[in-house]
């Protein structure tokens, strides 16, 4: 397997600060980039699929995360004792477990003297591999409302990504991913060729900008940016521009503020395909020649 | 009372929101506390400005295995549920960052090797911020992946004298889940797209089922959005407030101003807003 993979390389766009515009690019990204697999990693609100149309359901598979627990009142002695080692306040004084507290580490199951504790793997989310509408595999997940472990739902879109791309001999794997610097993004990101980051000129979107660059240096990831909405504050763009230059960091480019943008999402299509020659199309189409050549160089 | 601005989707303007409304209420003569529960990103101390007095250390539960007591028997690792624990012939290793602290290594290994460590993960600050607001942010160290521990110790600073605006963290899994679990009302901050709309709709879901009153503001309204009207019609979901598209706002937000000094009108948006949460409870006053 190692020696099959060194050929792929995996792009991931991330951005600290939500709704920056990842999927907007990661969209945009999707109609000029060739020979690739498309991932989406933002499995607890994933949006790429609303532009990037899912033709044809593949395969889908159920997602287990991890185990929970419940407890059989007809065995139970109430003795206490699961609710006392229960670090996490999840059994009720009646002995019912609390599906959403309950983070499924067993201490319960393994230590009831009456063995009144059942601990089953519960679904958590699933997977799709689709057909878009030009015939490119599509991955995506959508974890269920309010679960755990959407790293490891992550990493599971991830590696179905990779063995799709194998399967396919494609290049490329470019991922859309989740905003934050927390455990679905570390997901998103080991392992990585590039993280592509799309911020904004504000002070919170320099500010996320700073704690996801960190992270991403933290696990020696490449990182290039895009400054979305450049036009909105002139001033940040400028600060951003020095801060690149004096980490180490590629800066890209800009996209303008846009109103179409929102009108392409309404059509449920990418900004590309609703009006390829407005202003951030055209700004985009040059992001993507520069990210061509930084793909060449790793 | 105690408020949660959430979303789903990231980026909707759930802490210009939060932020604004808290200054609203403490111009209006209330006590307000505003709790960044943003752990991952928190953006409220850019607004709010707060002069912060305290900066306390978040810390979680690790197991310190005594090497010279273990017999490397591999109990720990095999009951392990988070895959942080990997016993090789002559040593134990603890992955901290997959360690959710649940202390069944420490009560499970047979010779009683297993003792309780800490380990820092983030922090958080307390102080006072423009007109008197009382001010708890968290923060996550970088590489670190668990939010939920910071969001909770946030809490335990809960005043409850105050009203109680809470920020919360964009998506709609655990992190979200351990920020509304106590809330008395979830504010969905959405706007008029397809993205927002999906992302509210599975947020939507998580709050019902915890059983939350739930309202909605819509922000950058901007003509009709037929699918989010028709949504919150089929499900009665009441819309608190609206606020409009603006460049202006996106200008004063990117500034780091708030939107209740620089662009004053907008007072009247959140006059509506206050008034609205008060009859979702039909109640005349915070108390």
């Amino acid at each position: 397997m190692g020696d099959l993979m060194v050929d792929i390389k995996e792009v991931v766009i991330v951005s600290g600060k939500g709704g920056t515009g990842k999927t907007t690019l990661a969209g945009a990204l999707v109609n000029l980039m060739e020979d690739k697999i498309i991932a989406d990693c933002d499995v607890d609100a994933a949006n790429l699929h609303i532009i990037v149309t899912p033709e044809k359901v593949m395969t889908q598979k159920d997602f287990t995360g991890g185990k929970k627990a419940s407890i059989d009142l007809k065995r139970c002695t109430q003795c206490n004792i699961c609710r006392d080692i229960c670090k996490y306040d999840a059994i009720t004084k009646d002995y019912i477990v609390d599906k959403v507290l309950c983070e499924g580490c067993g201490a319960c199951y393994f230590l009831c003297p009456a063995r009144a504790v059942e601990f089953t793997p519960s679904l958590s989310g699933y997977c799709y591999t689709c057909s878009t509408t030009h015939k490119e595999i599509f991955v995506y997940a959508e974890l269920l409302p309010g679960e755990e472990n959407s790293g490891k739902l992550v990493a599971t879109v991830r590696n179905m990504a990779r063995e799709e791309a194998q399967k396919a001999n494609k290049k490329l794997i470019l991922i859309d991913g989740p905003p934050g610097i927390g455990c679905p993004v570390i997901s998103s990101l080991t392992g990585t060729h590039l993280a592509l980051i799309v911020t904004e000129p504000t002070p919170s979107g320099f500010h996320d900008l700073k704690r996801v660059v960190e992270l991403a240096h933290h696990f020696q990831i490449k990182t290039a940016i895009v400054v979305n909405k450049g036009d909105i504050n002139i001033k940040y763009v400028d600060d951003m521009k020095k801060y690149c230059y004096d980490n180490g960091i590629i800066y890209i480019g800009e996209i303008p503020y846009e109103t179409k943008i929102t009108e392409a999402q309404r059509n449920m299509k990418t900004i590309l395909e609703f009006d390829p020659d407005c202003h951030a199309s055209m700004a985009i189409k040059e992001i993507h020649k520069r990210l061509q050549s930084i793909l060449e160089e790793i | 009372m105690r408020i949660v601005f959430a979303s789903g989707k990231g980026g909707t303007g759930k802490t210009t929101i939060a932020v604004n409304f808290a200054f609203f209420l403490a111009y209006s003569q209330q006590k307000v506390q505003y709790l960044d529960c943003d752990v991952e990103e928190p953006n409220g101390h850019i607004f709010l400005k707060p002069k912060i007095d305290e900066r306390l250390p978040v810390k979680v539960m690790i197991p310190v295995i005594n090497q010279e007591v273990c017999t490397y028997c591999g109990e720990c690792s095999r009951h392990c549920q988070f895959n942080a624990l990997v016993t090789l012939p002559n040593n134990v290793l603890l992955f901290p960052e997959l360690c959710h602290g649940c202390g069944l290594c420490l009560r499970i290994c047979p010779a009683c090797a297993i003792t309780e460590g800490e380990r820092e993960i983030g922090y958080i600050e307390k102080g006072m911020a423009l007109m008197g607001i009382e001010f708890v942010s968290g923060l996550l160290n970088i590489g670190e992946p668990m939010a939920g521990p910071v969001i909770q110790q946030v809490k335990h600073h809960y005043n409850n004298d105050c009203v109680q605006i809470i920020d919360a963290p964009p998506g709609t899994s655990c992190p979200v889940v351990k920020t509304i679990i106590d809330a008395d009302c979830v504010v969905m901050v959405t706007e008029p797209t397809p993205f927002a709309l999906h992302d509210l709709k599975i947020a939507v879901s998580v709050a019902q089922t915890l059983g939350k009153q739930i309202g909605i503001l819509i922000n950058r309204e901007n003509g009709e959005f037929k699918p989010l009207k028709e949504y919150l019609l089929e499900n009665n979901l009441p819309v608190l407030a609206t606020i409009p598209e603006d460049r202006e706002i996106a200008r004063v937000y990117s500034e780091g101003s708030l939107l209740m000094e620089r662009l004053p009108l907008y007072k009247y948006n959140f006059i509506e807003l206050s008034e609205n949460i008060k009859k979702l409870f039909g109640q005349r006053t915070y108390g």
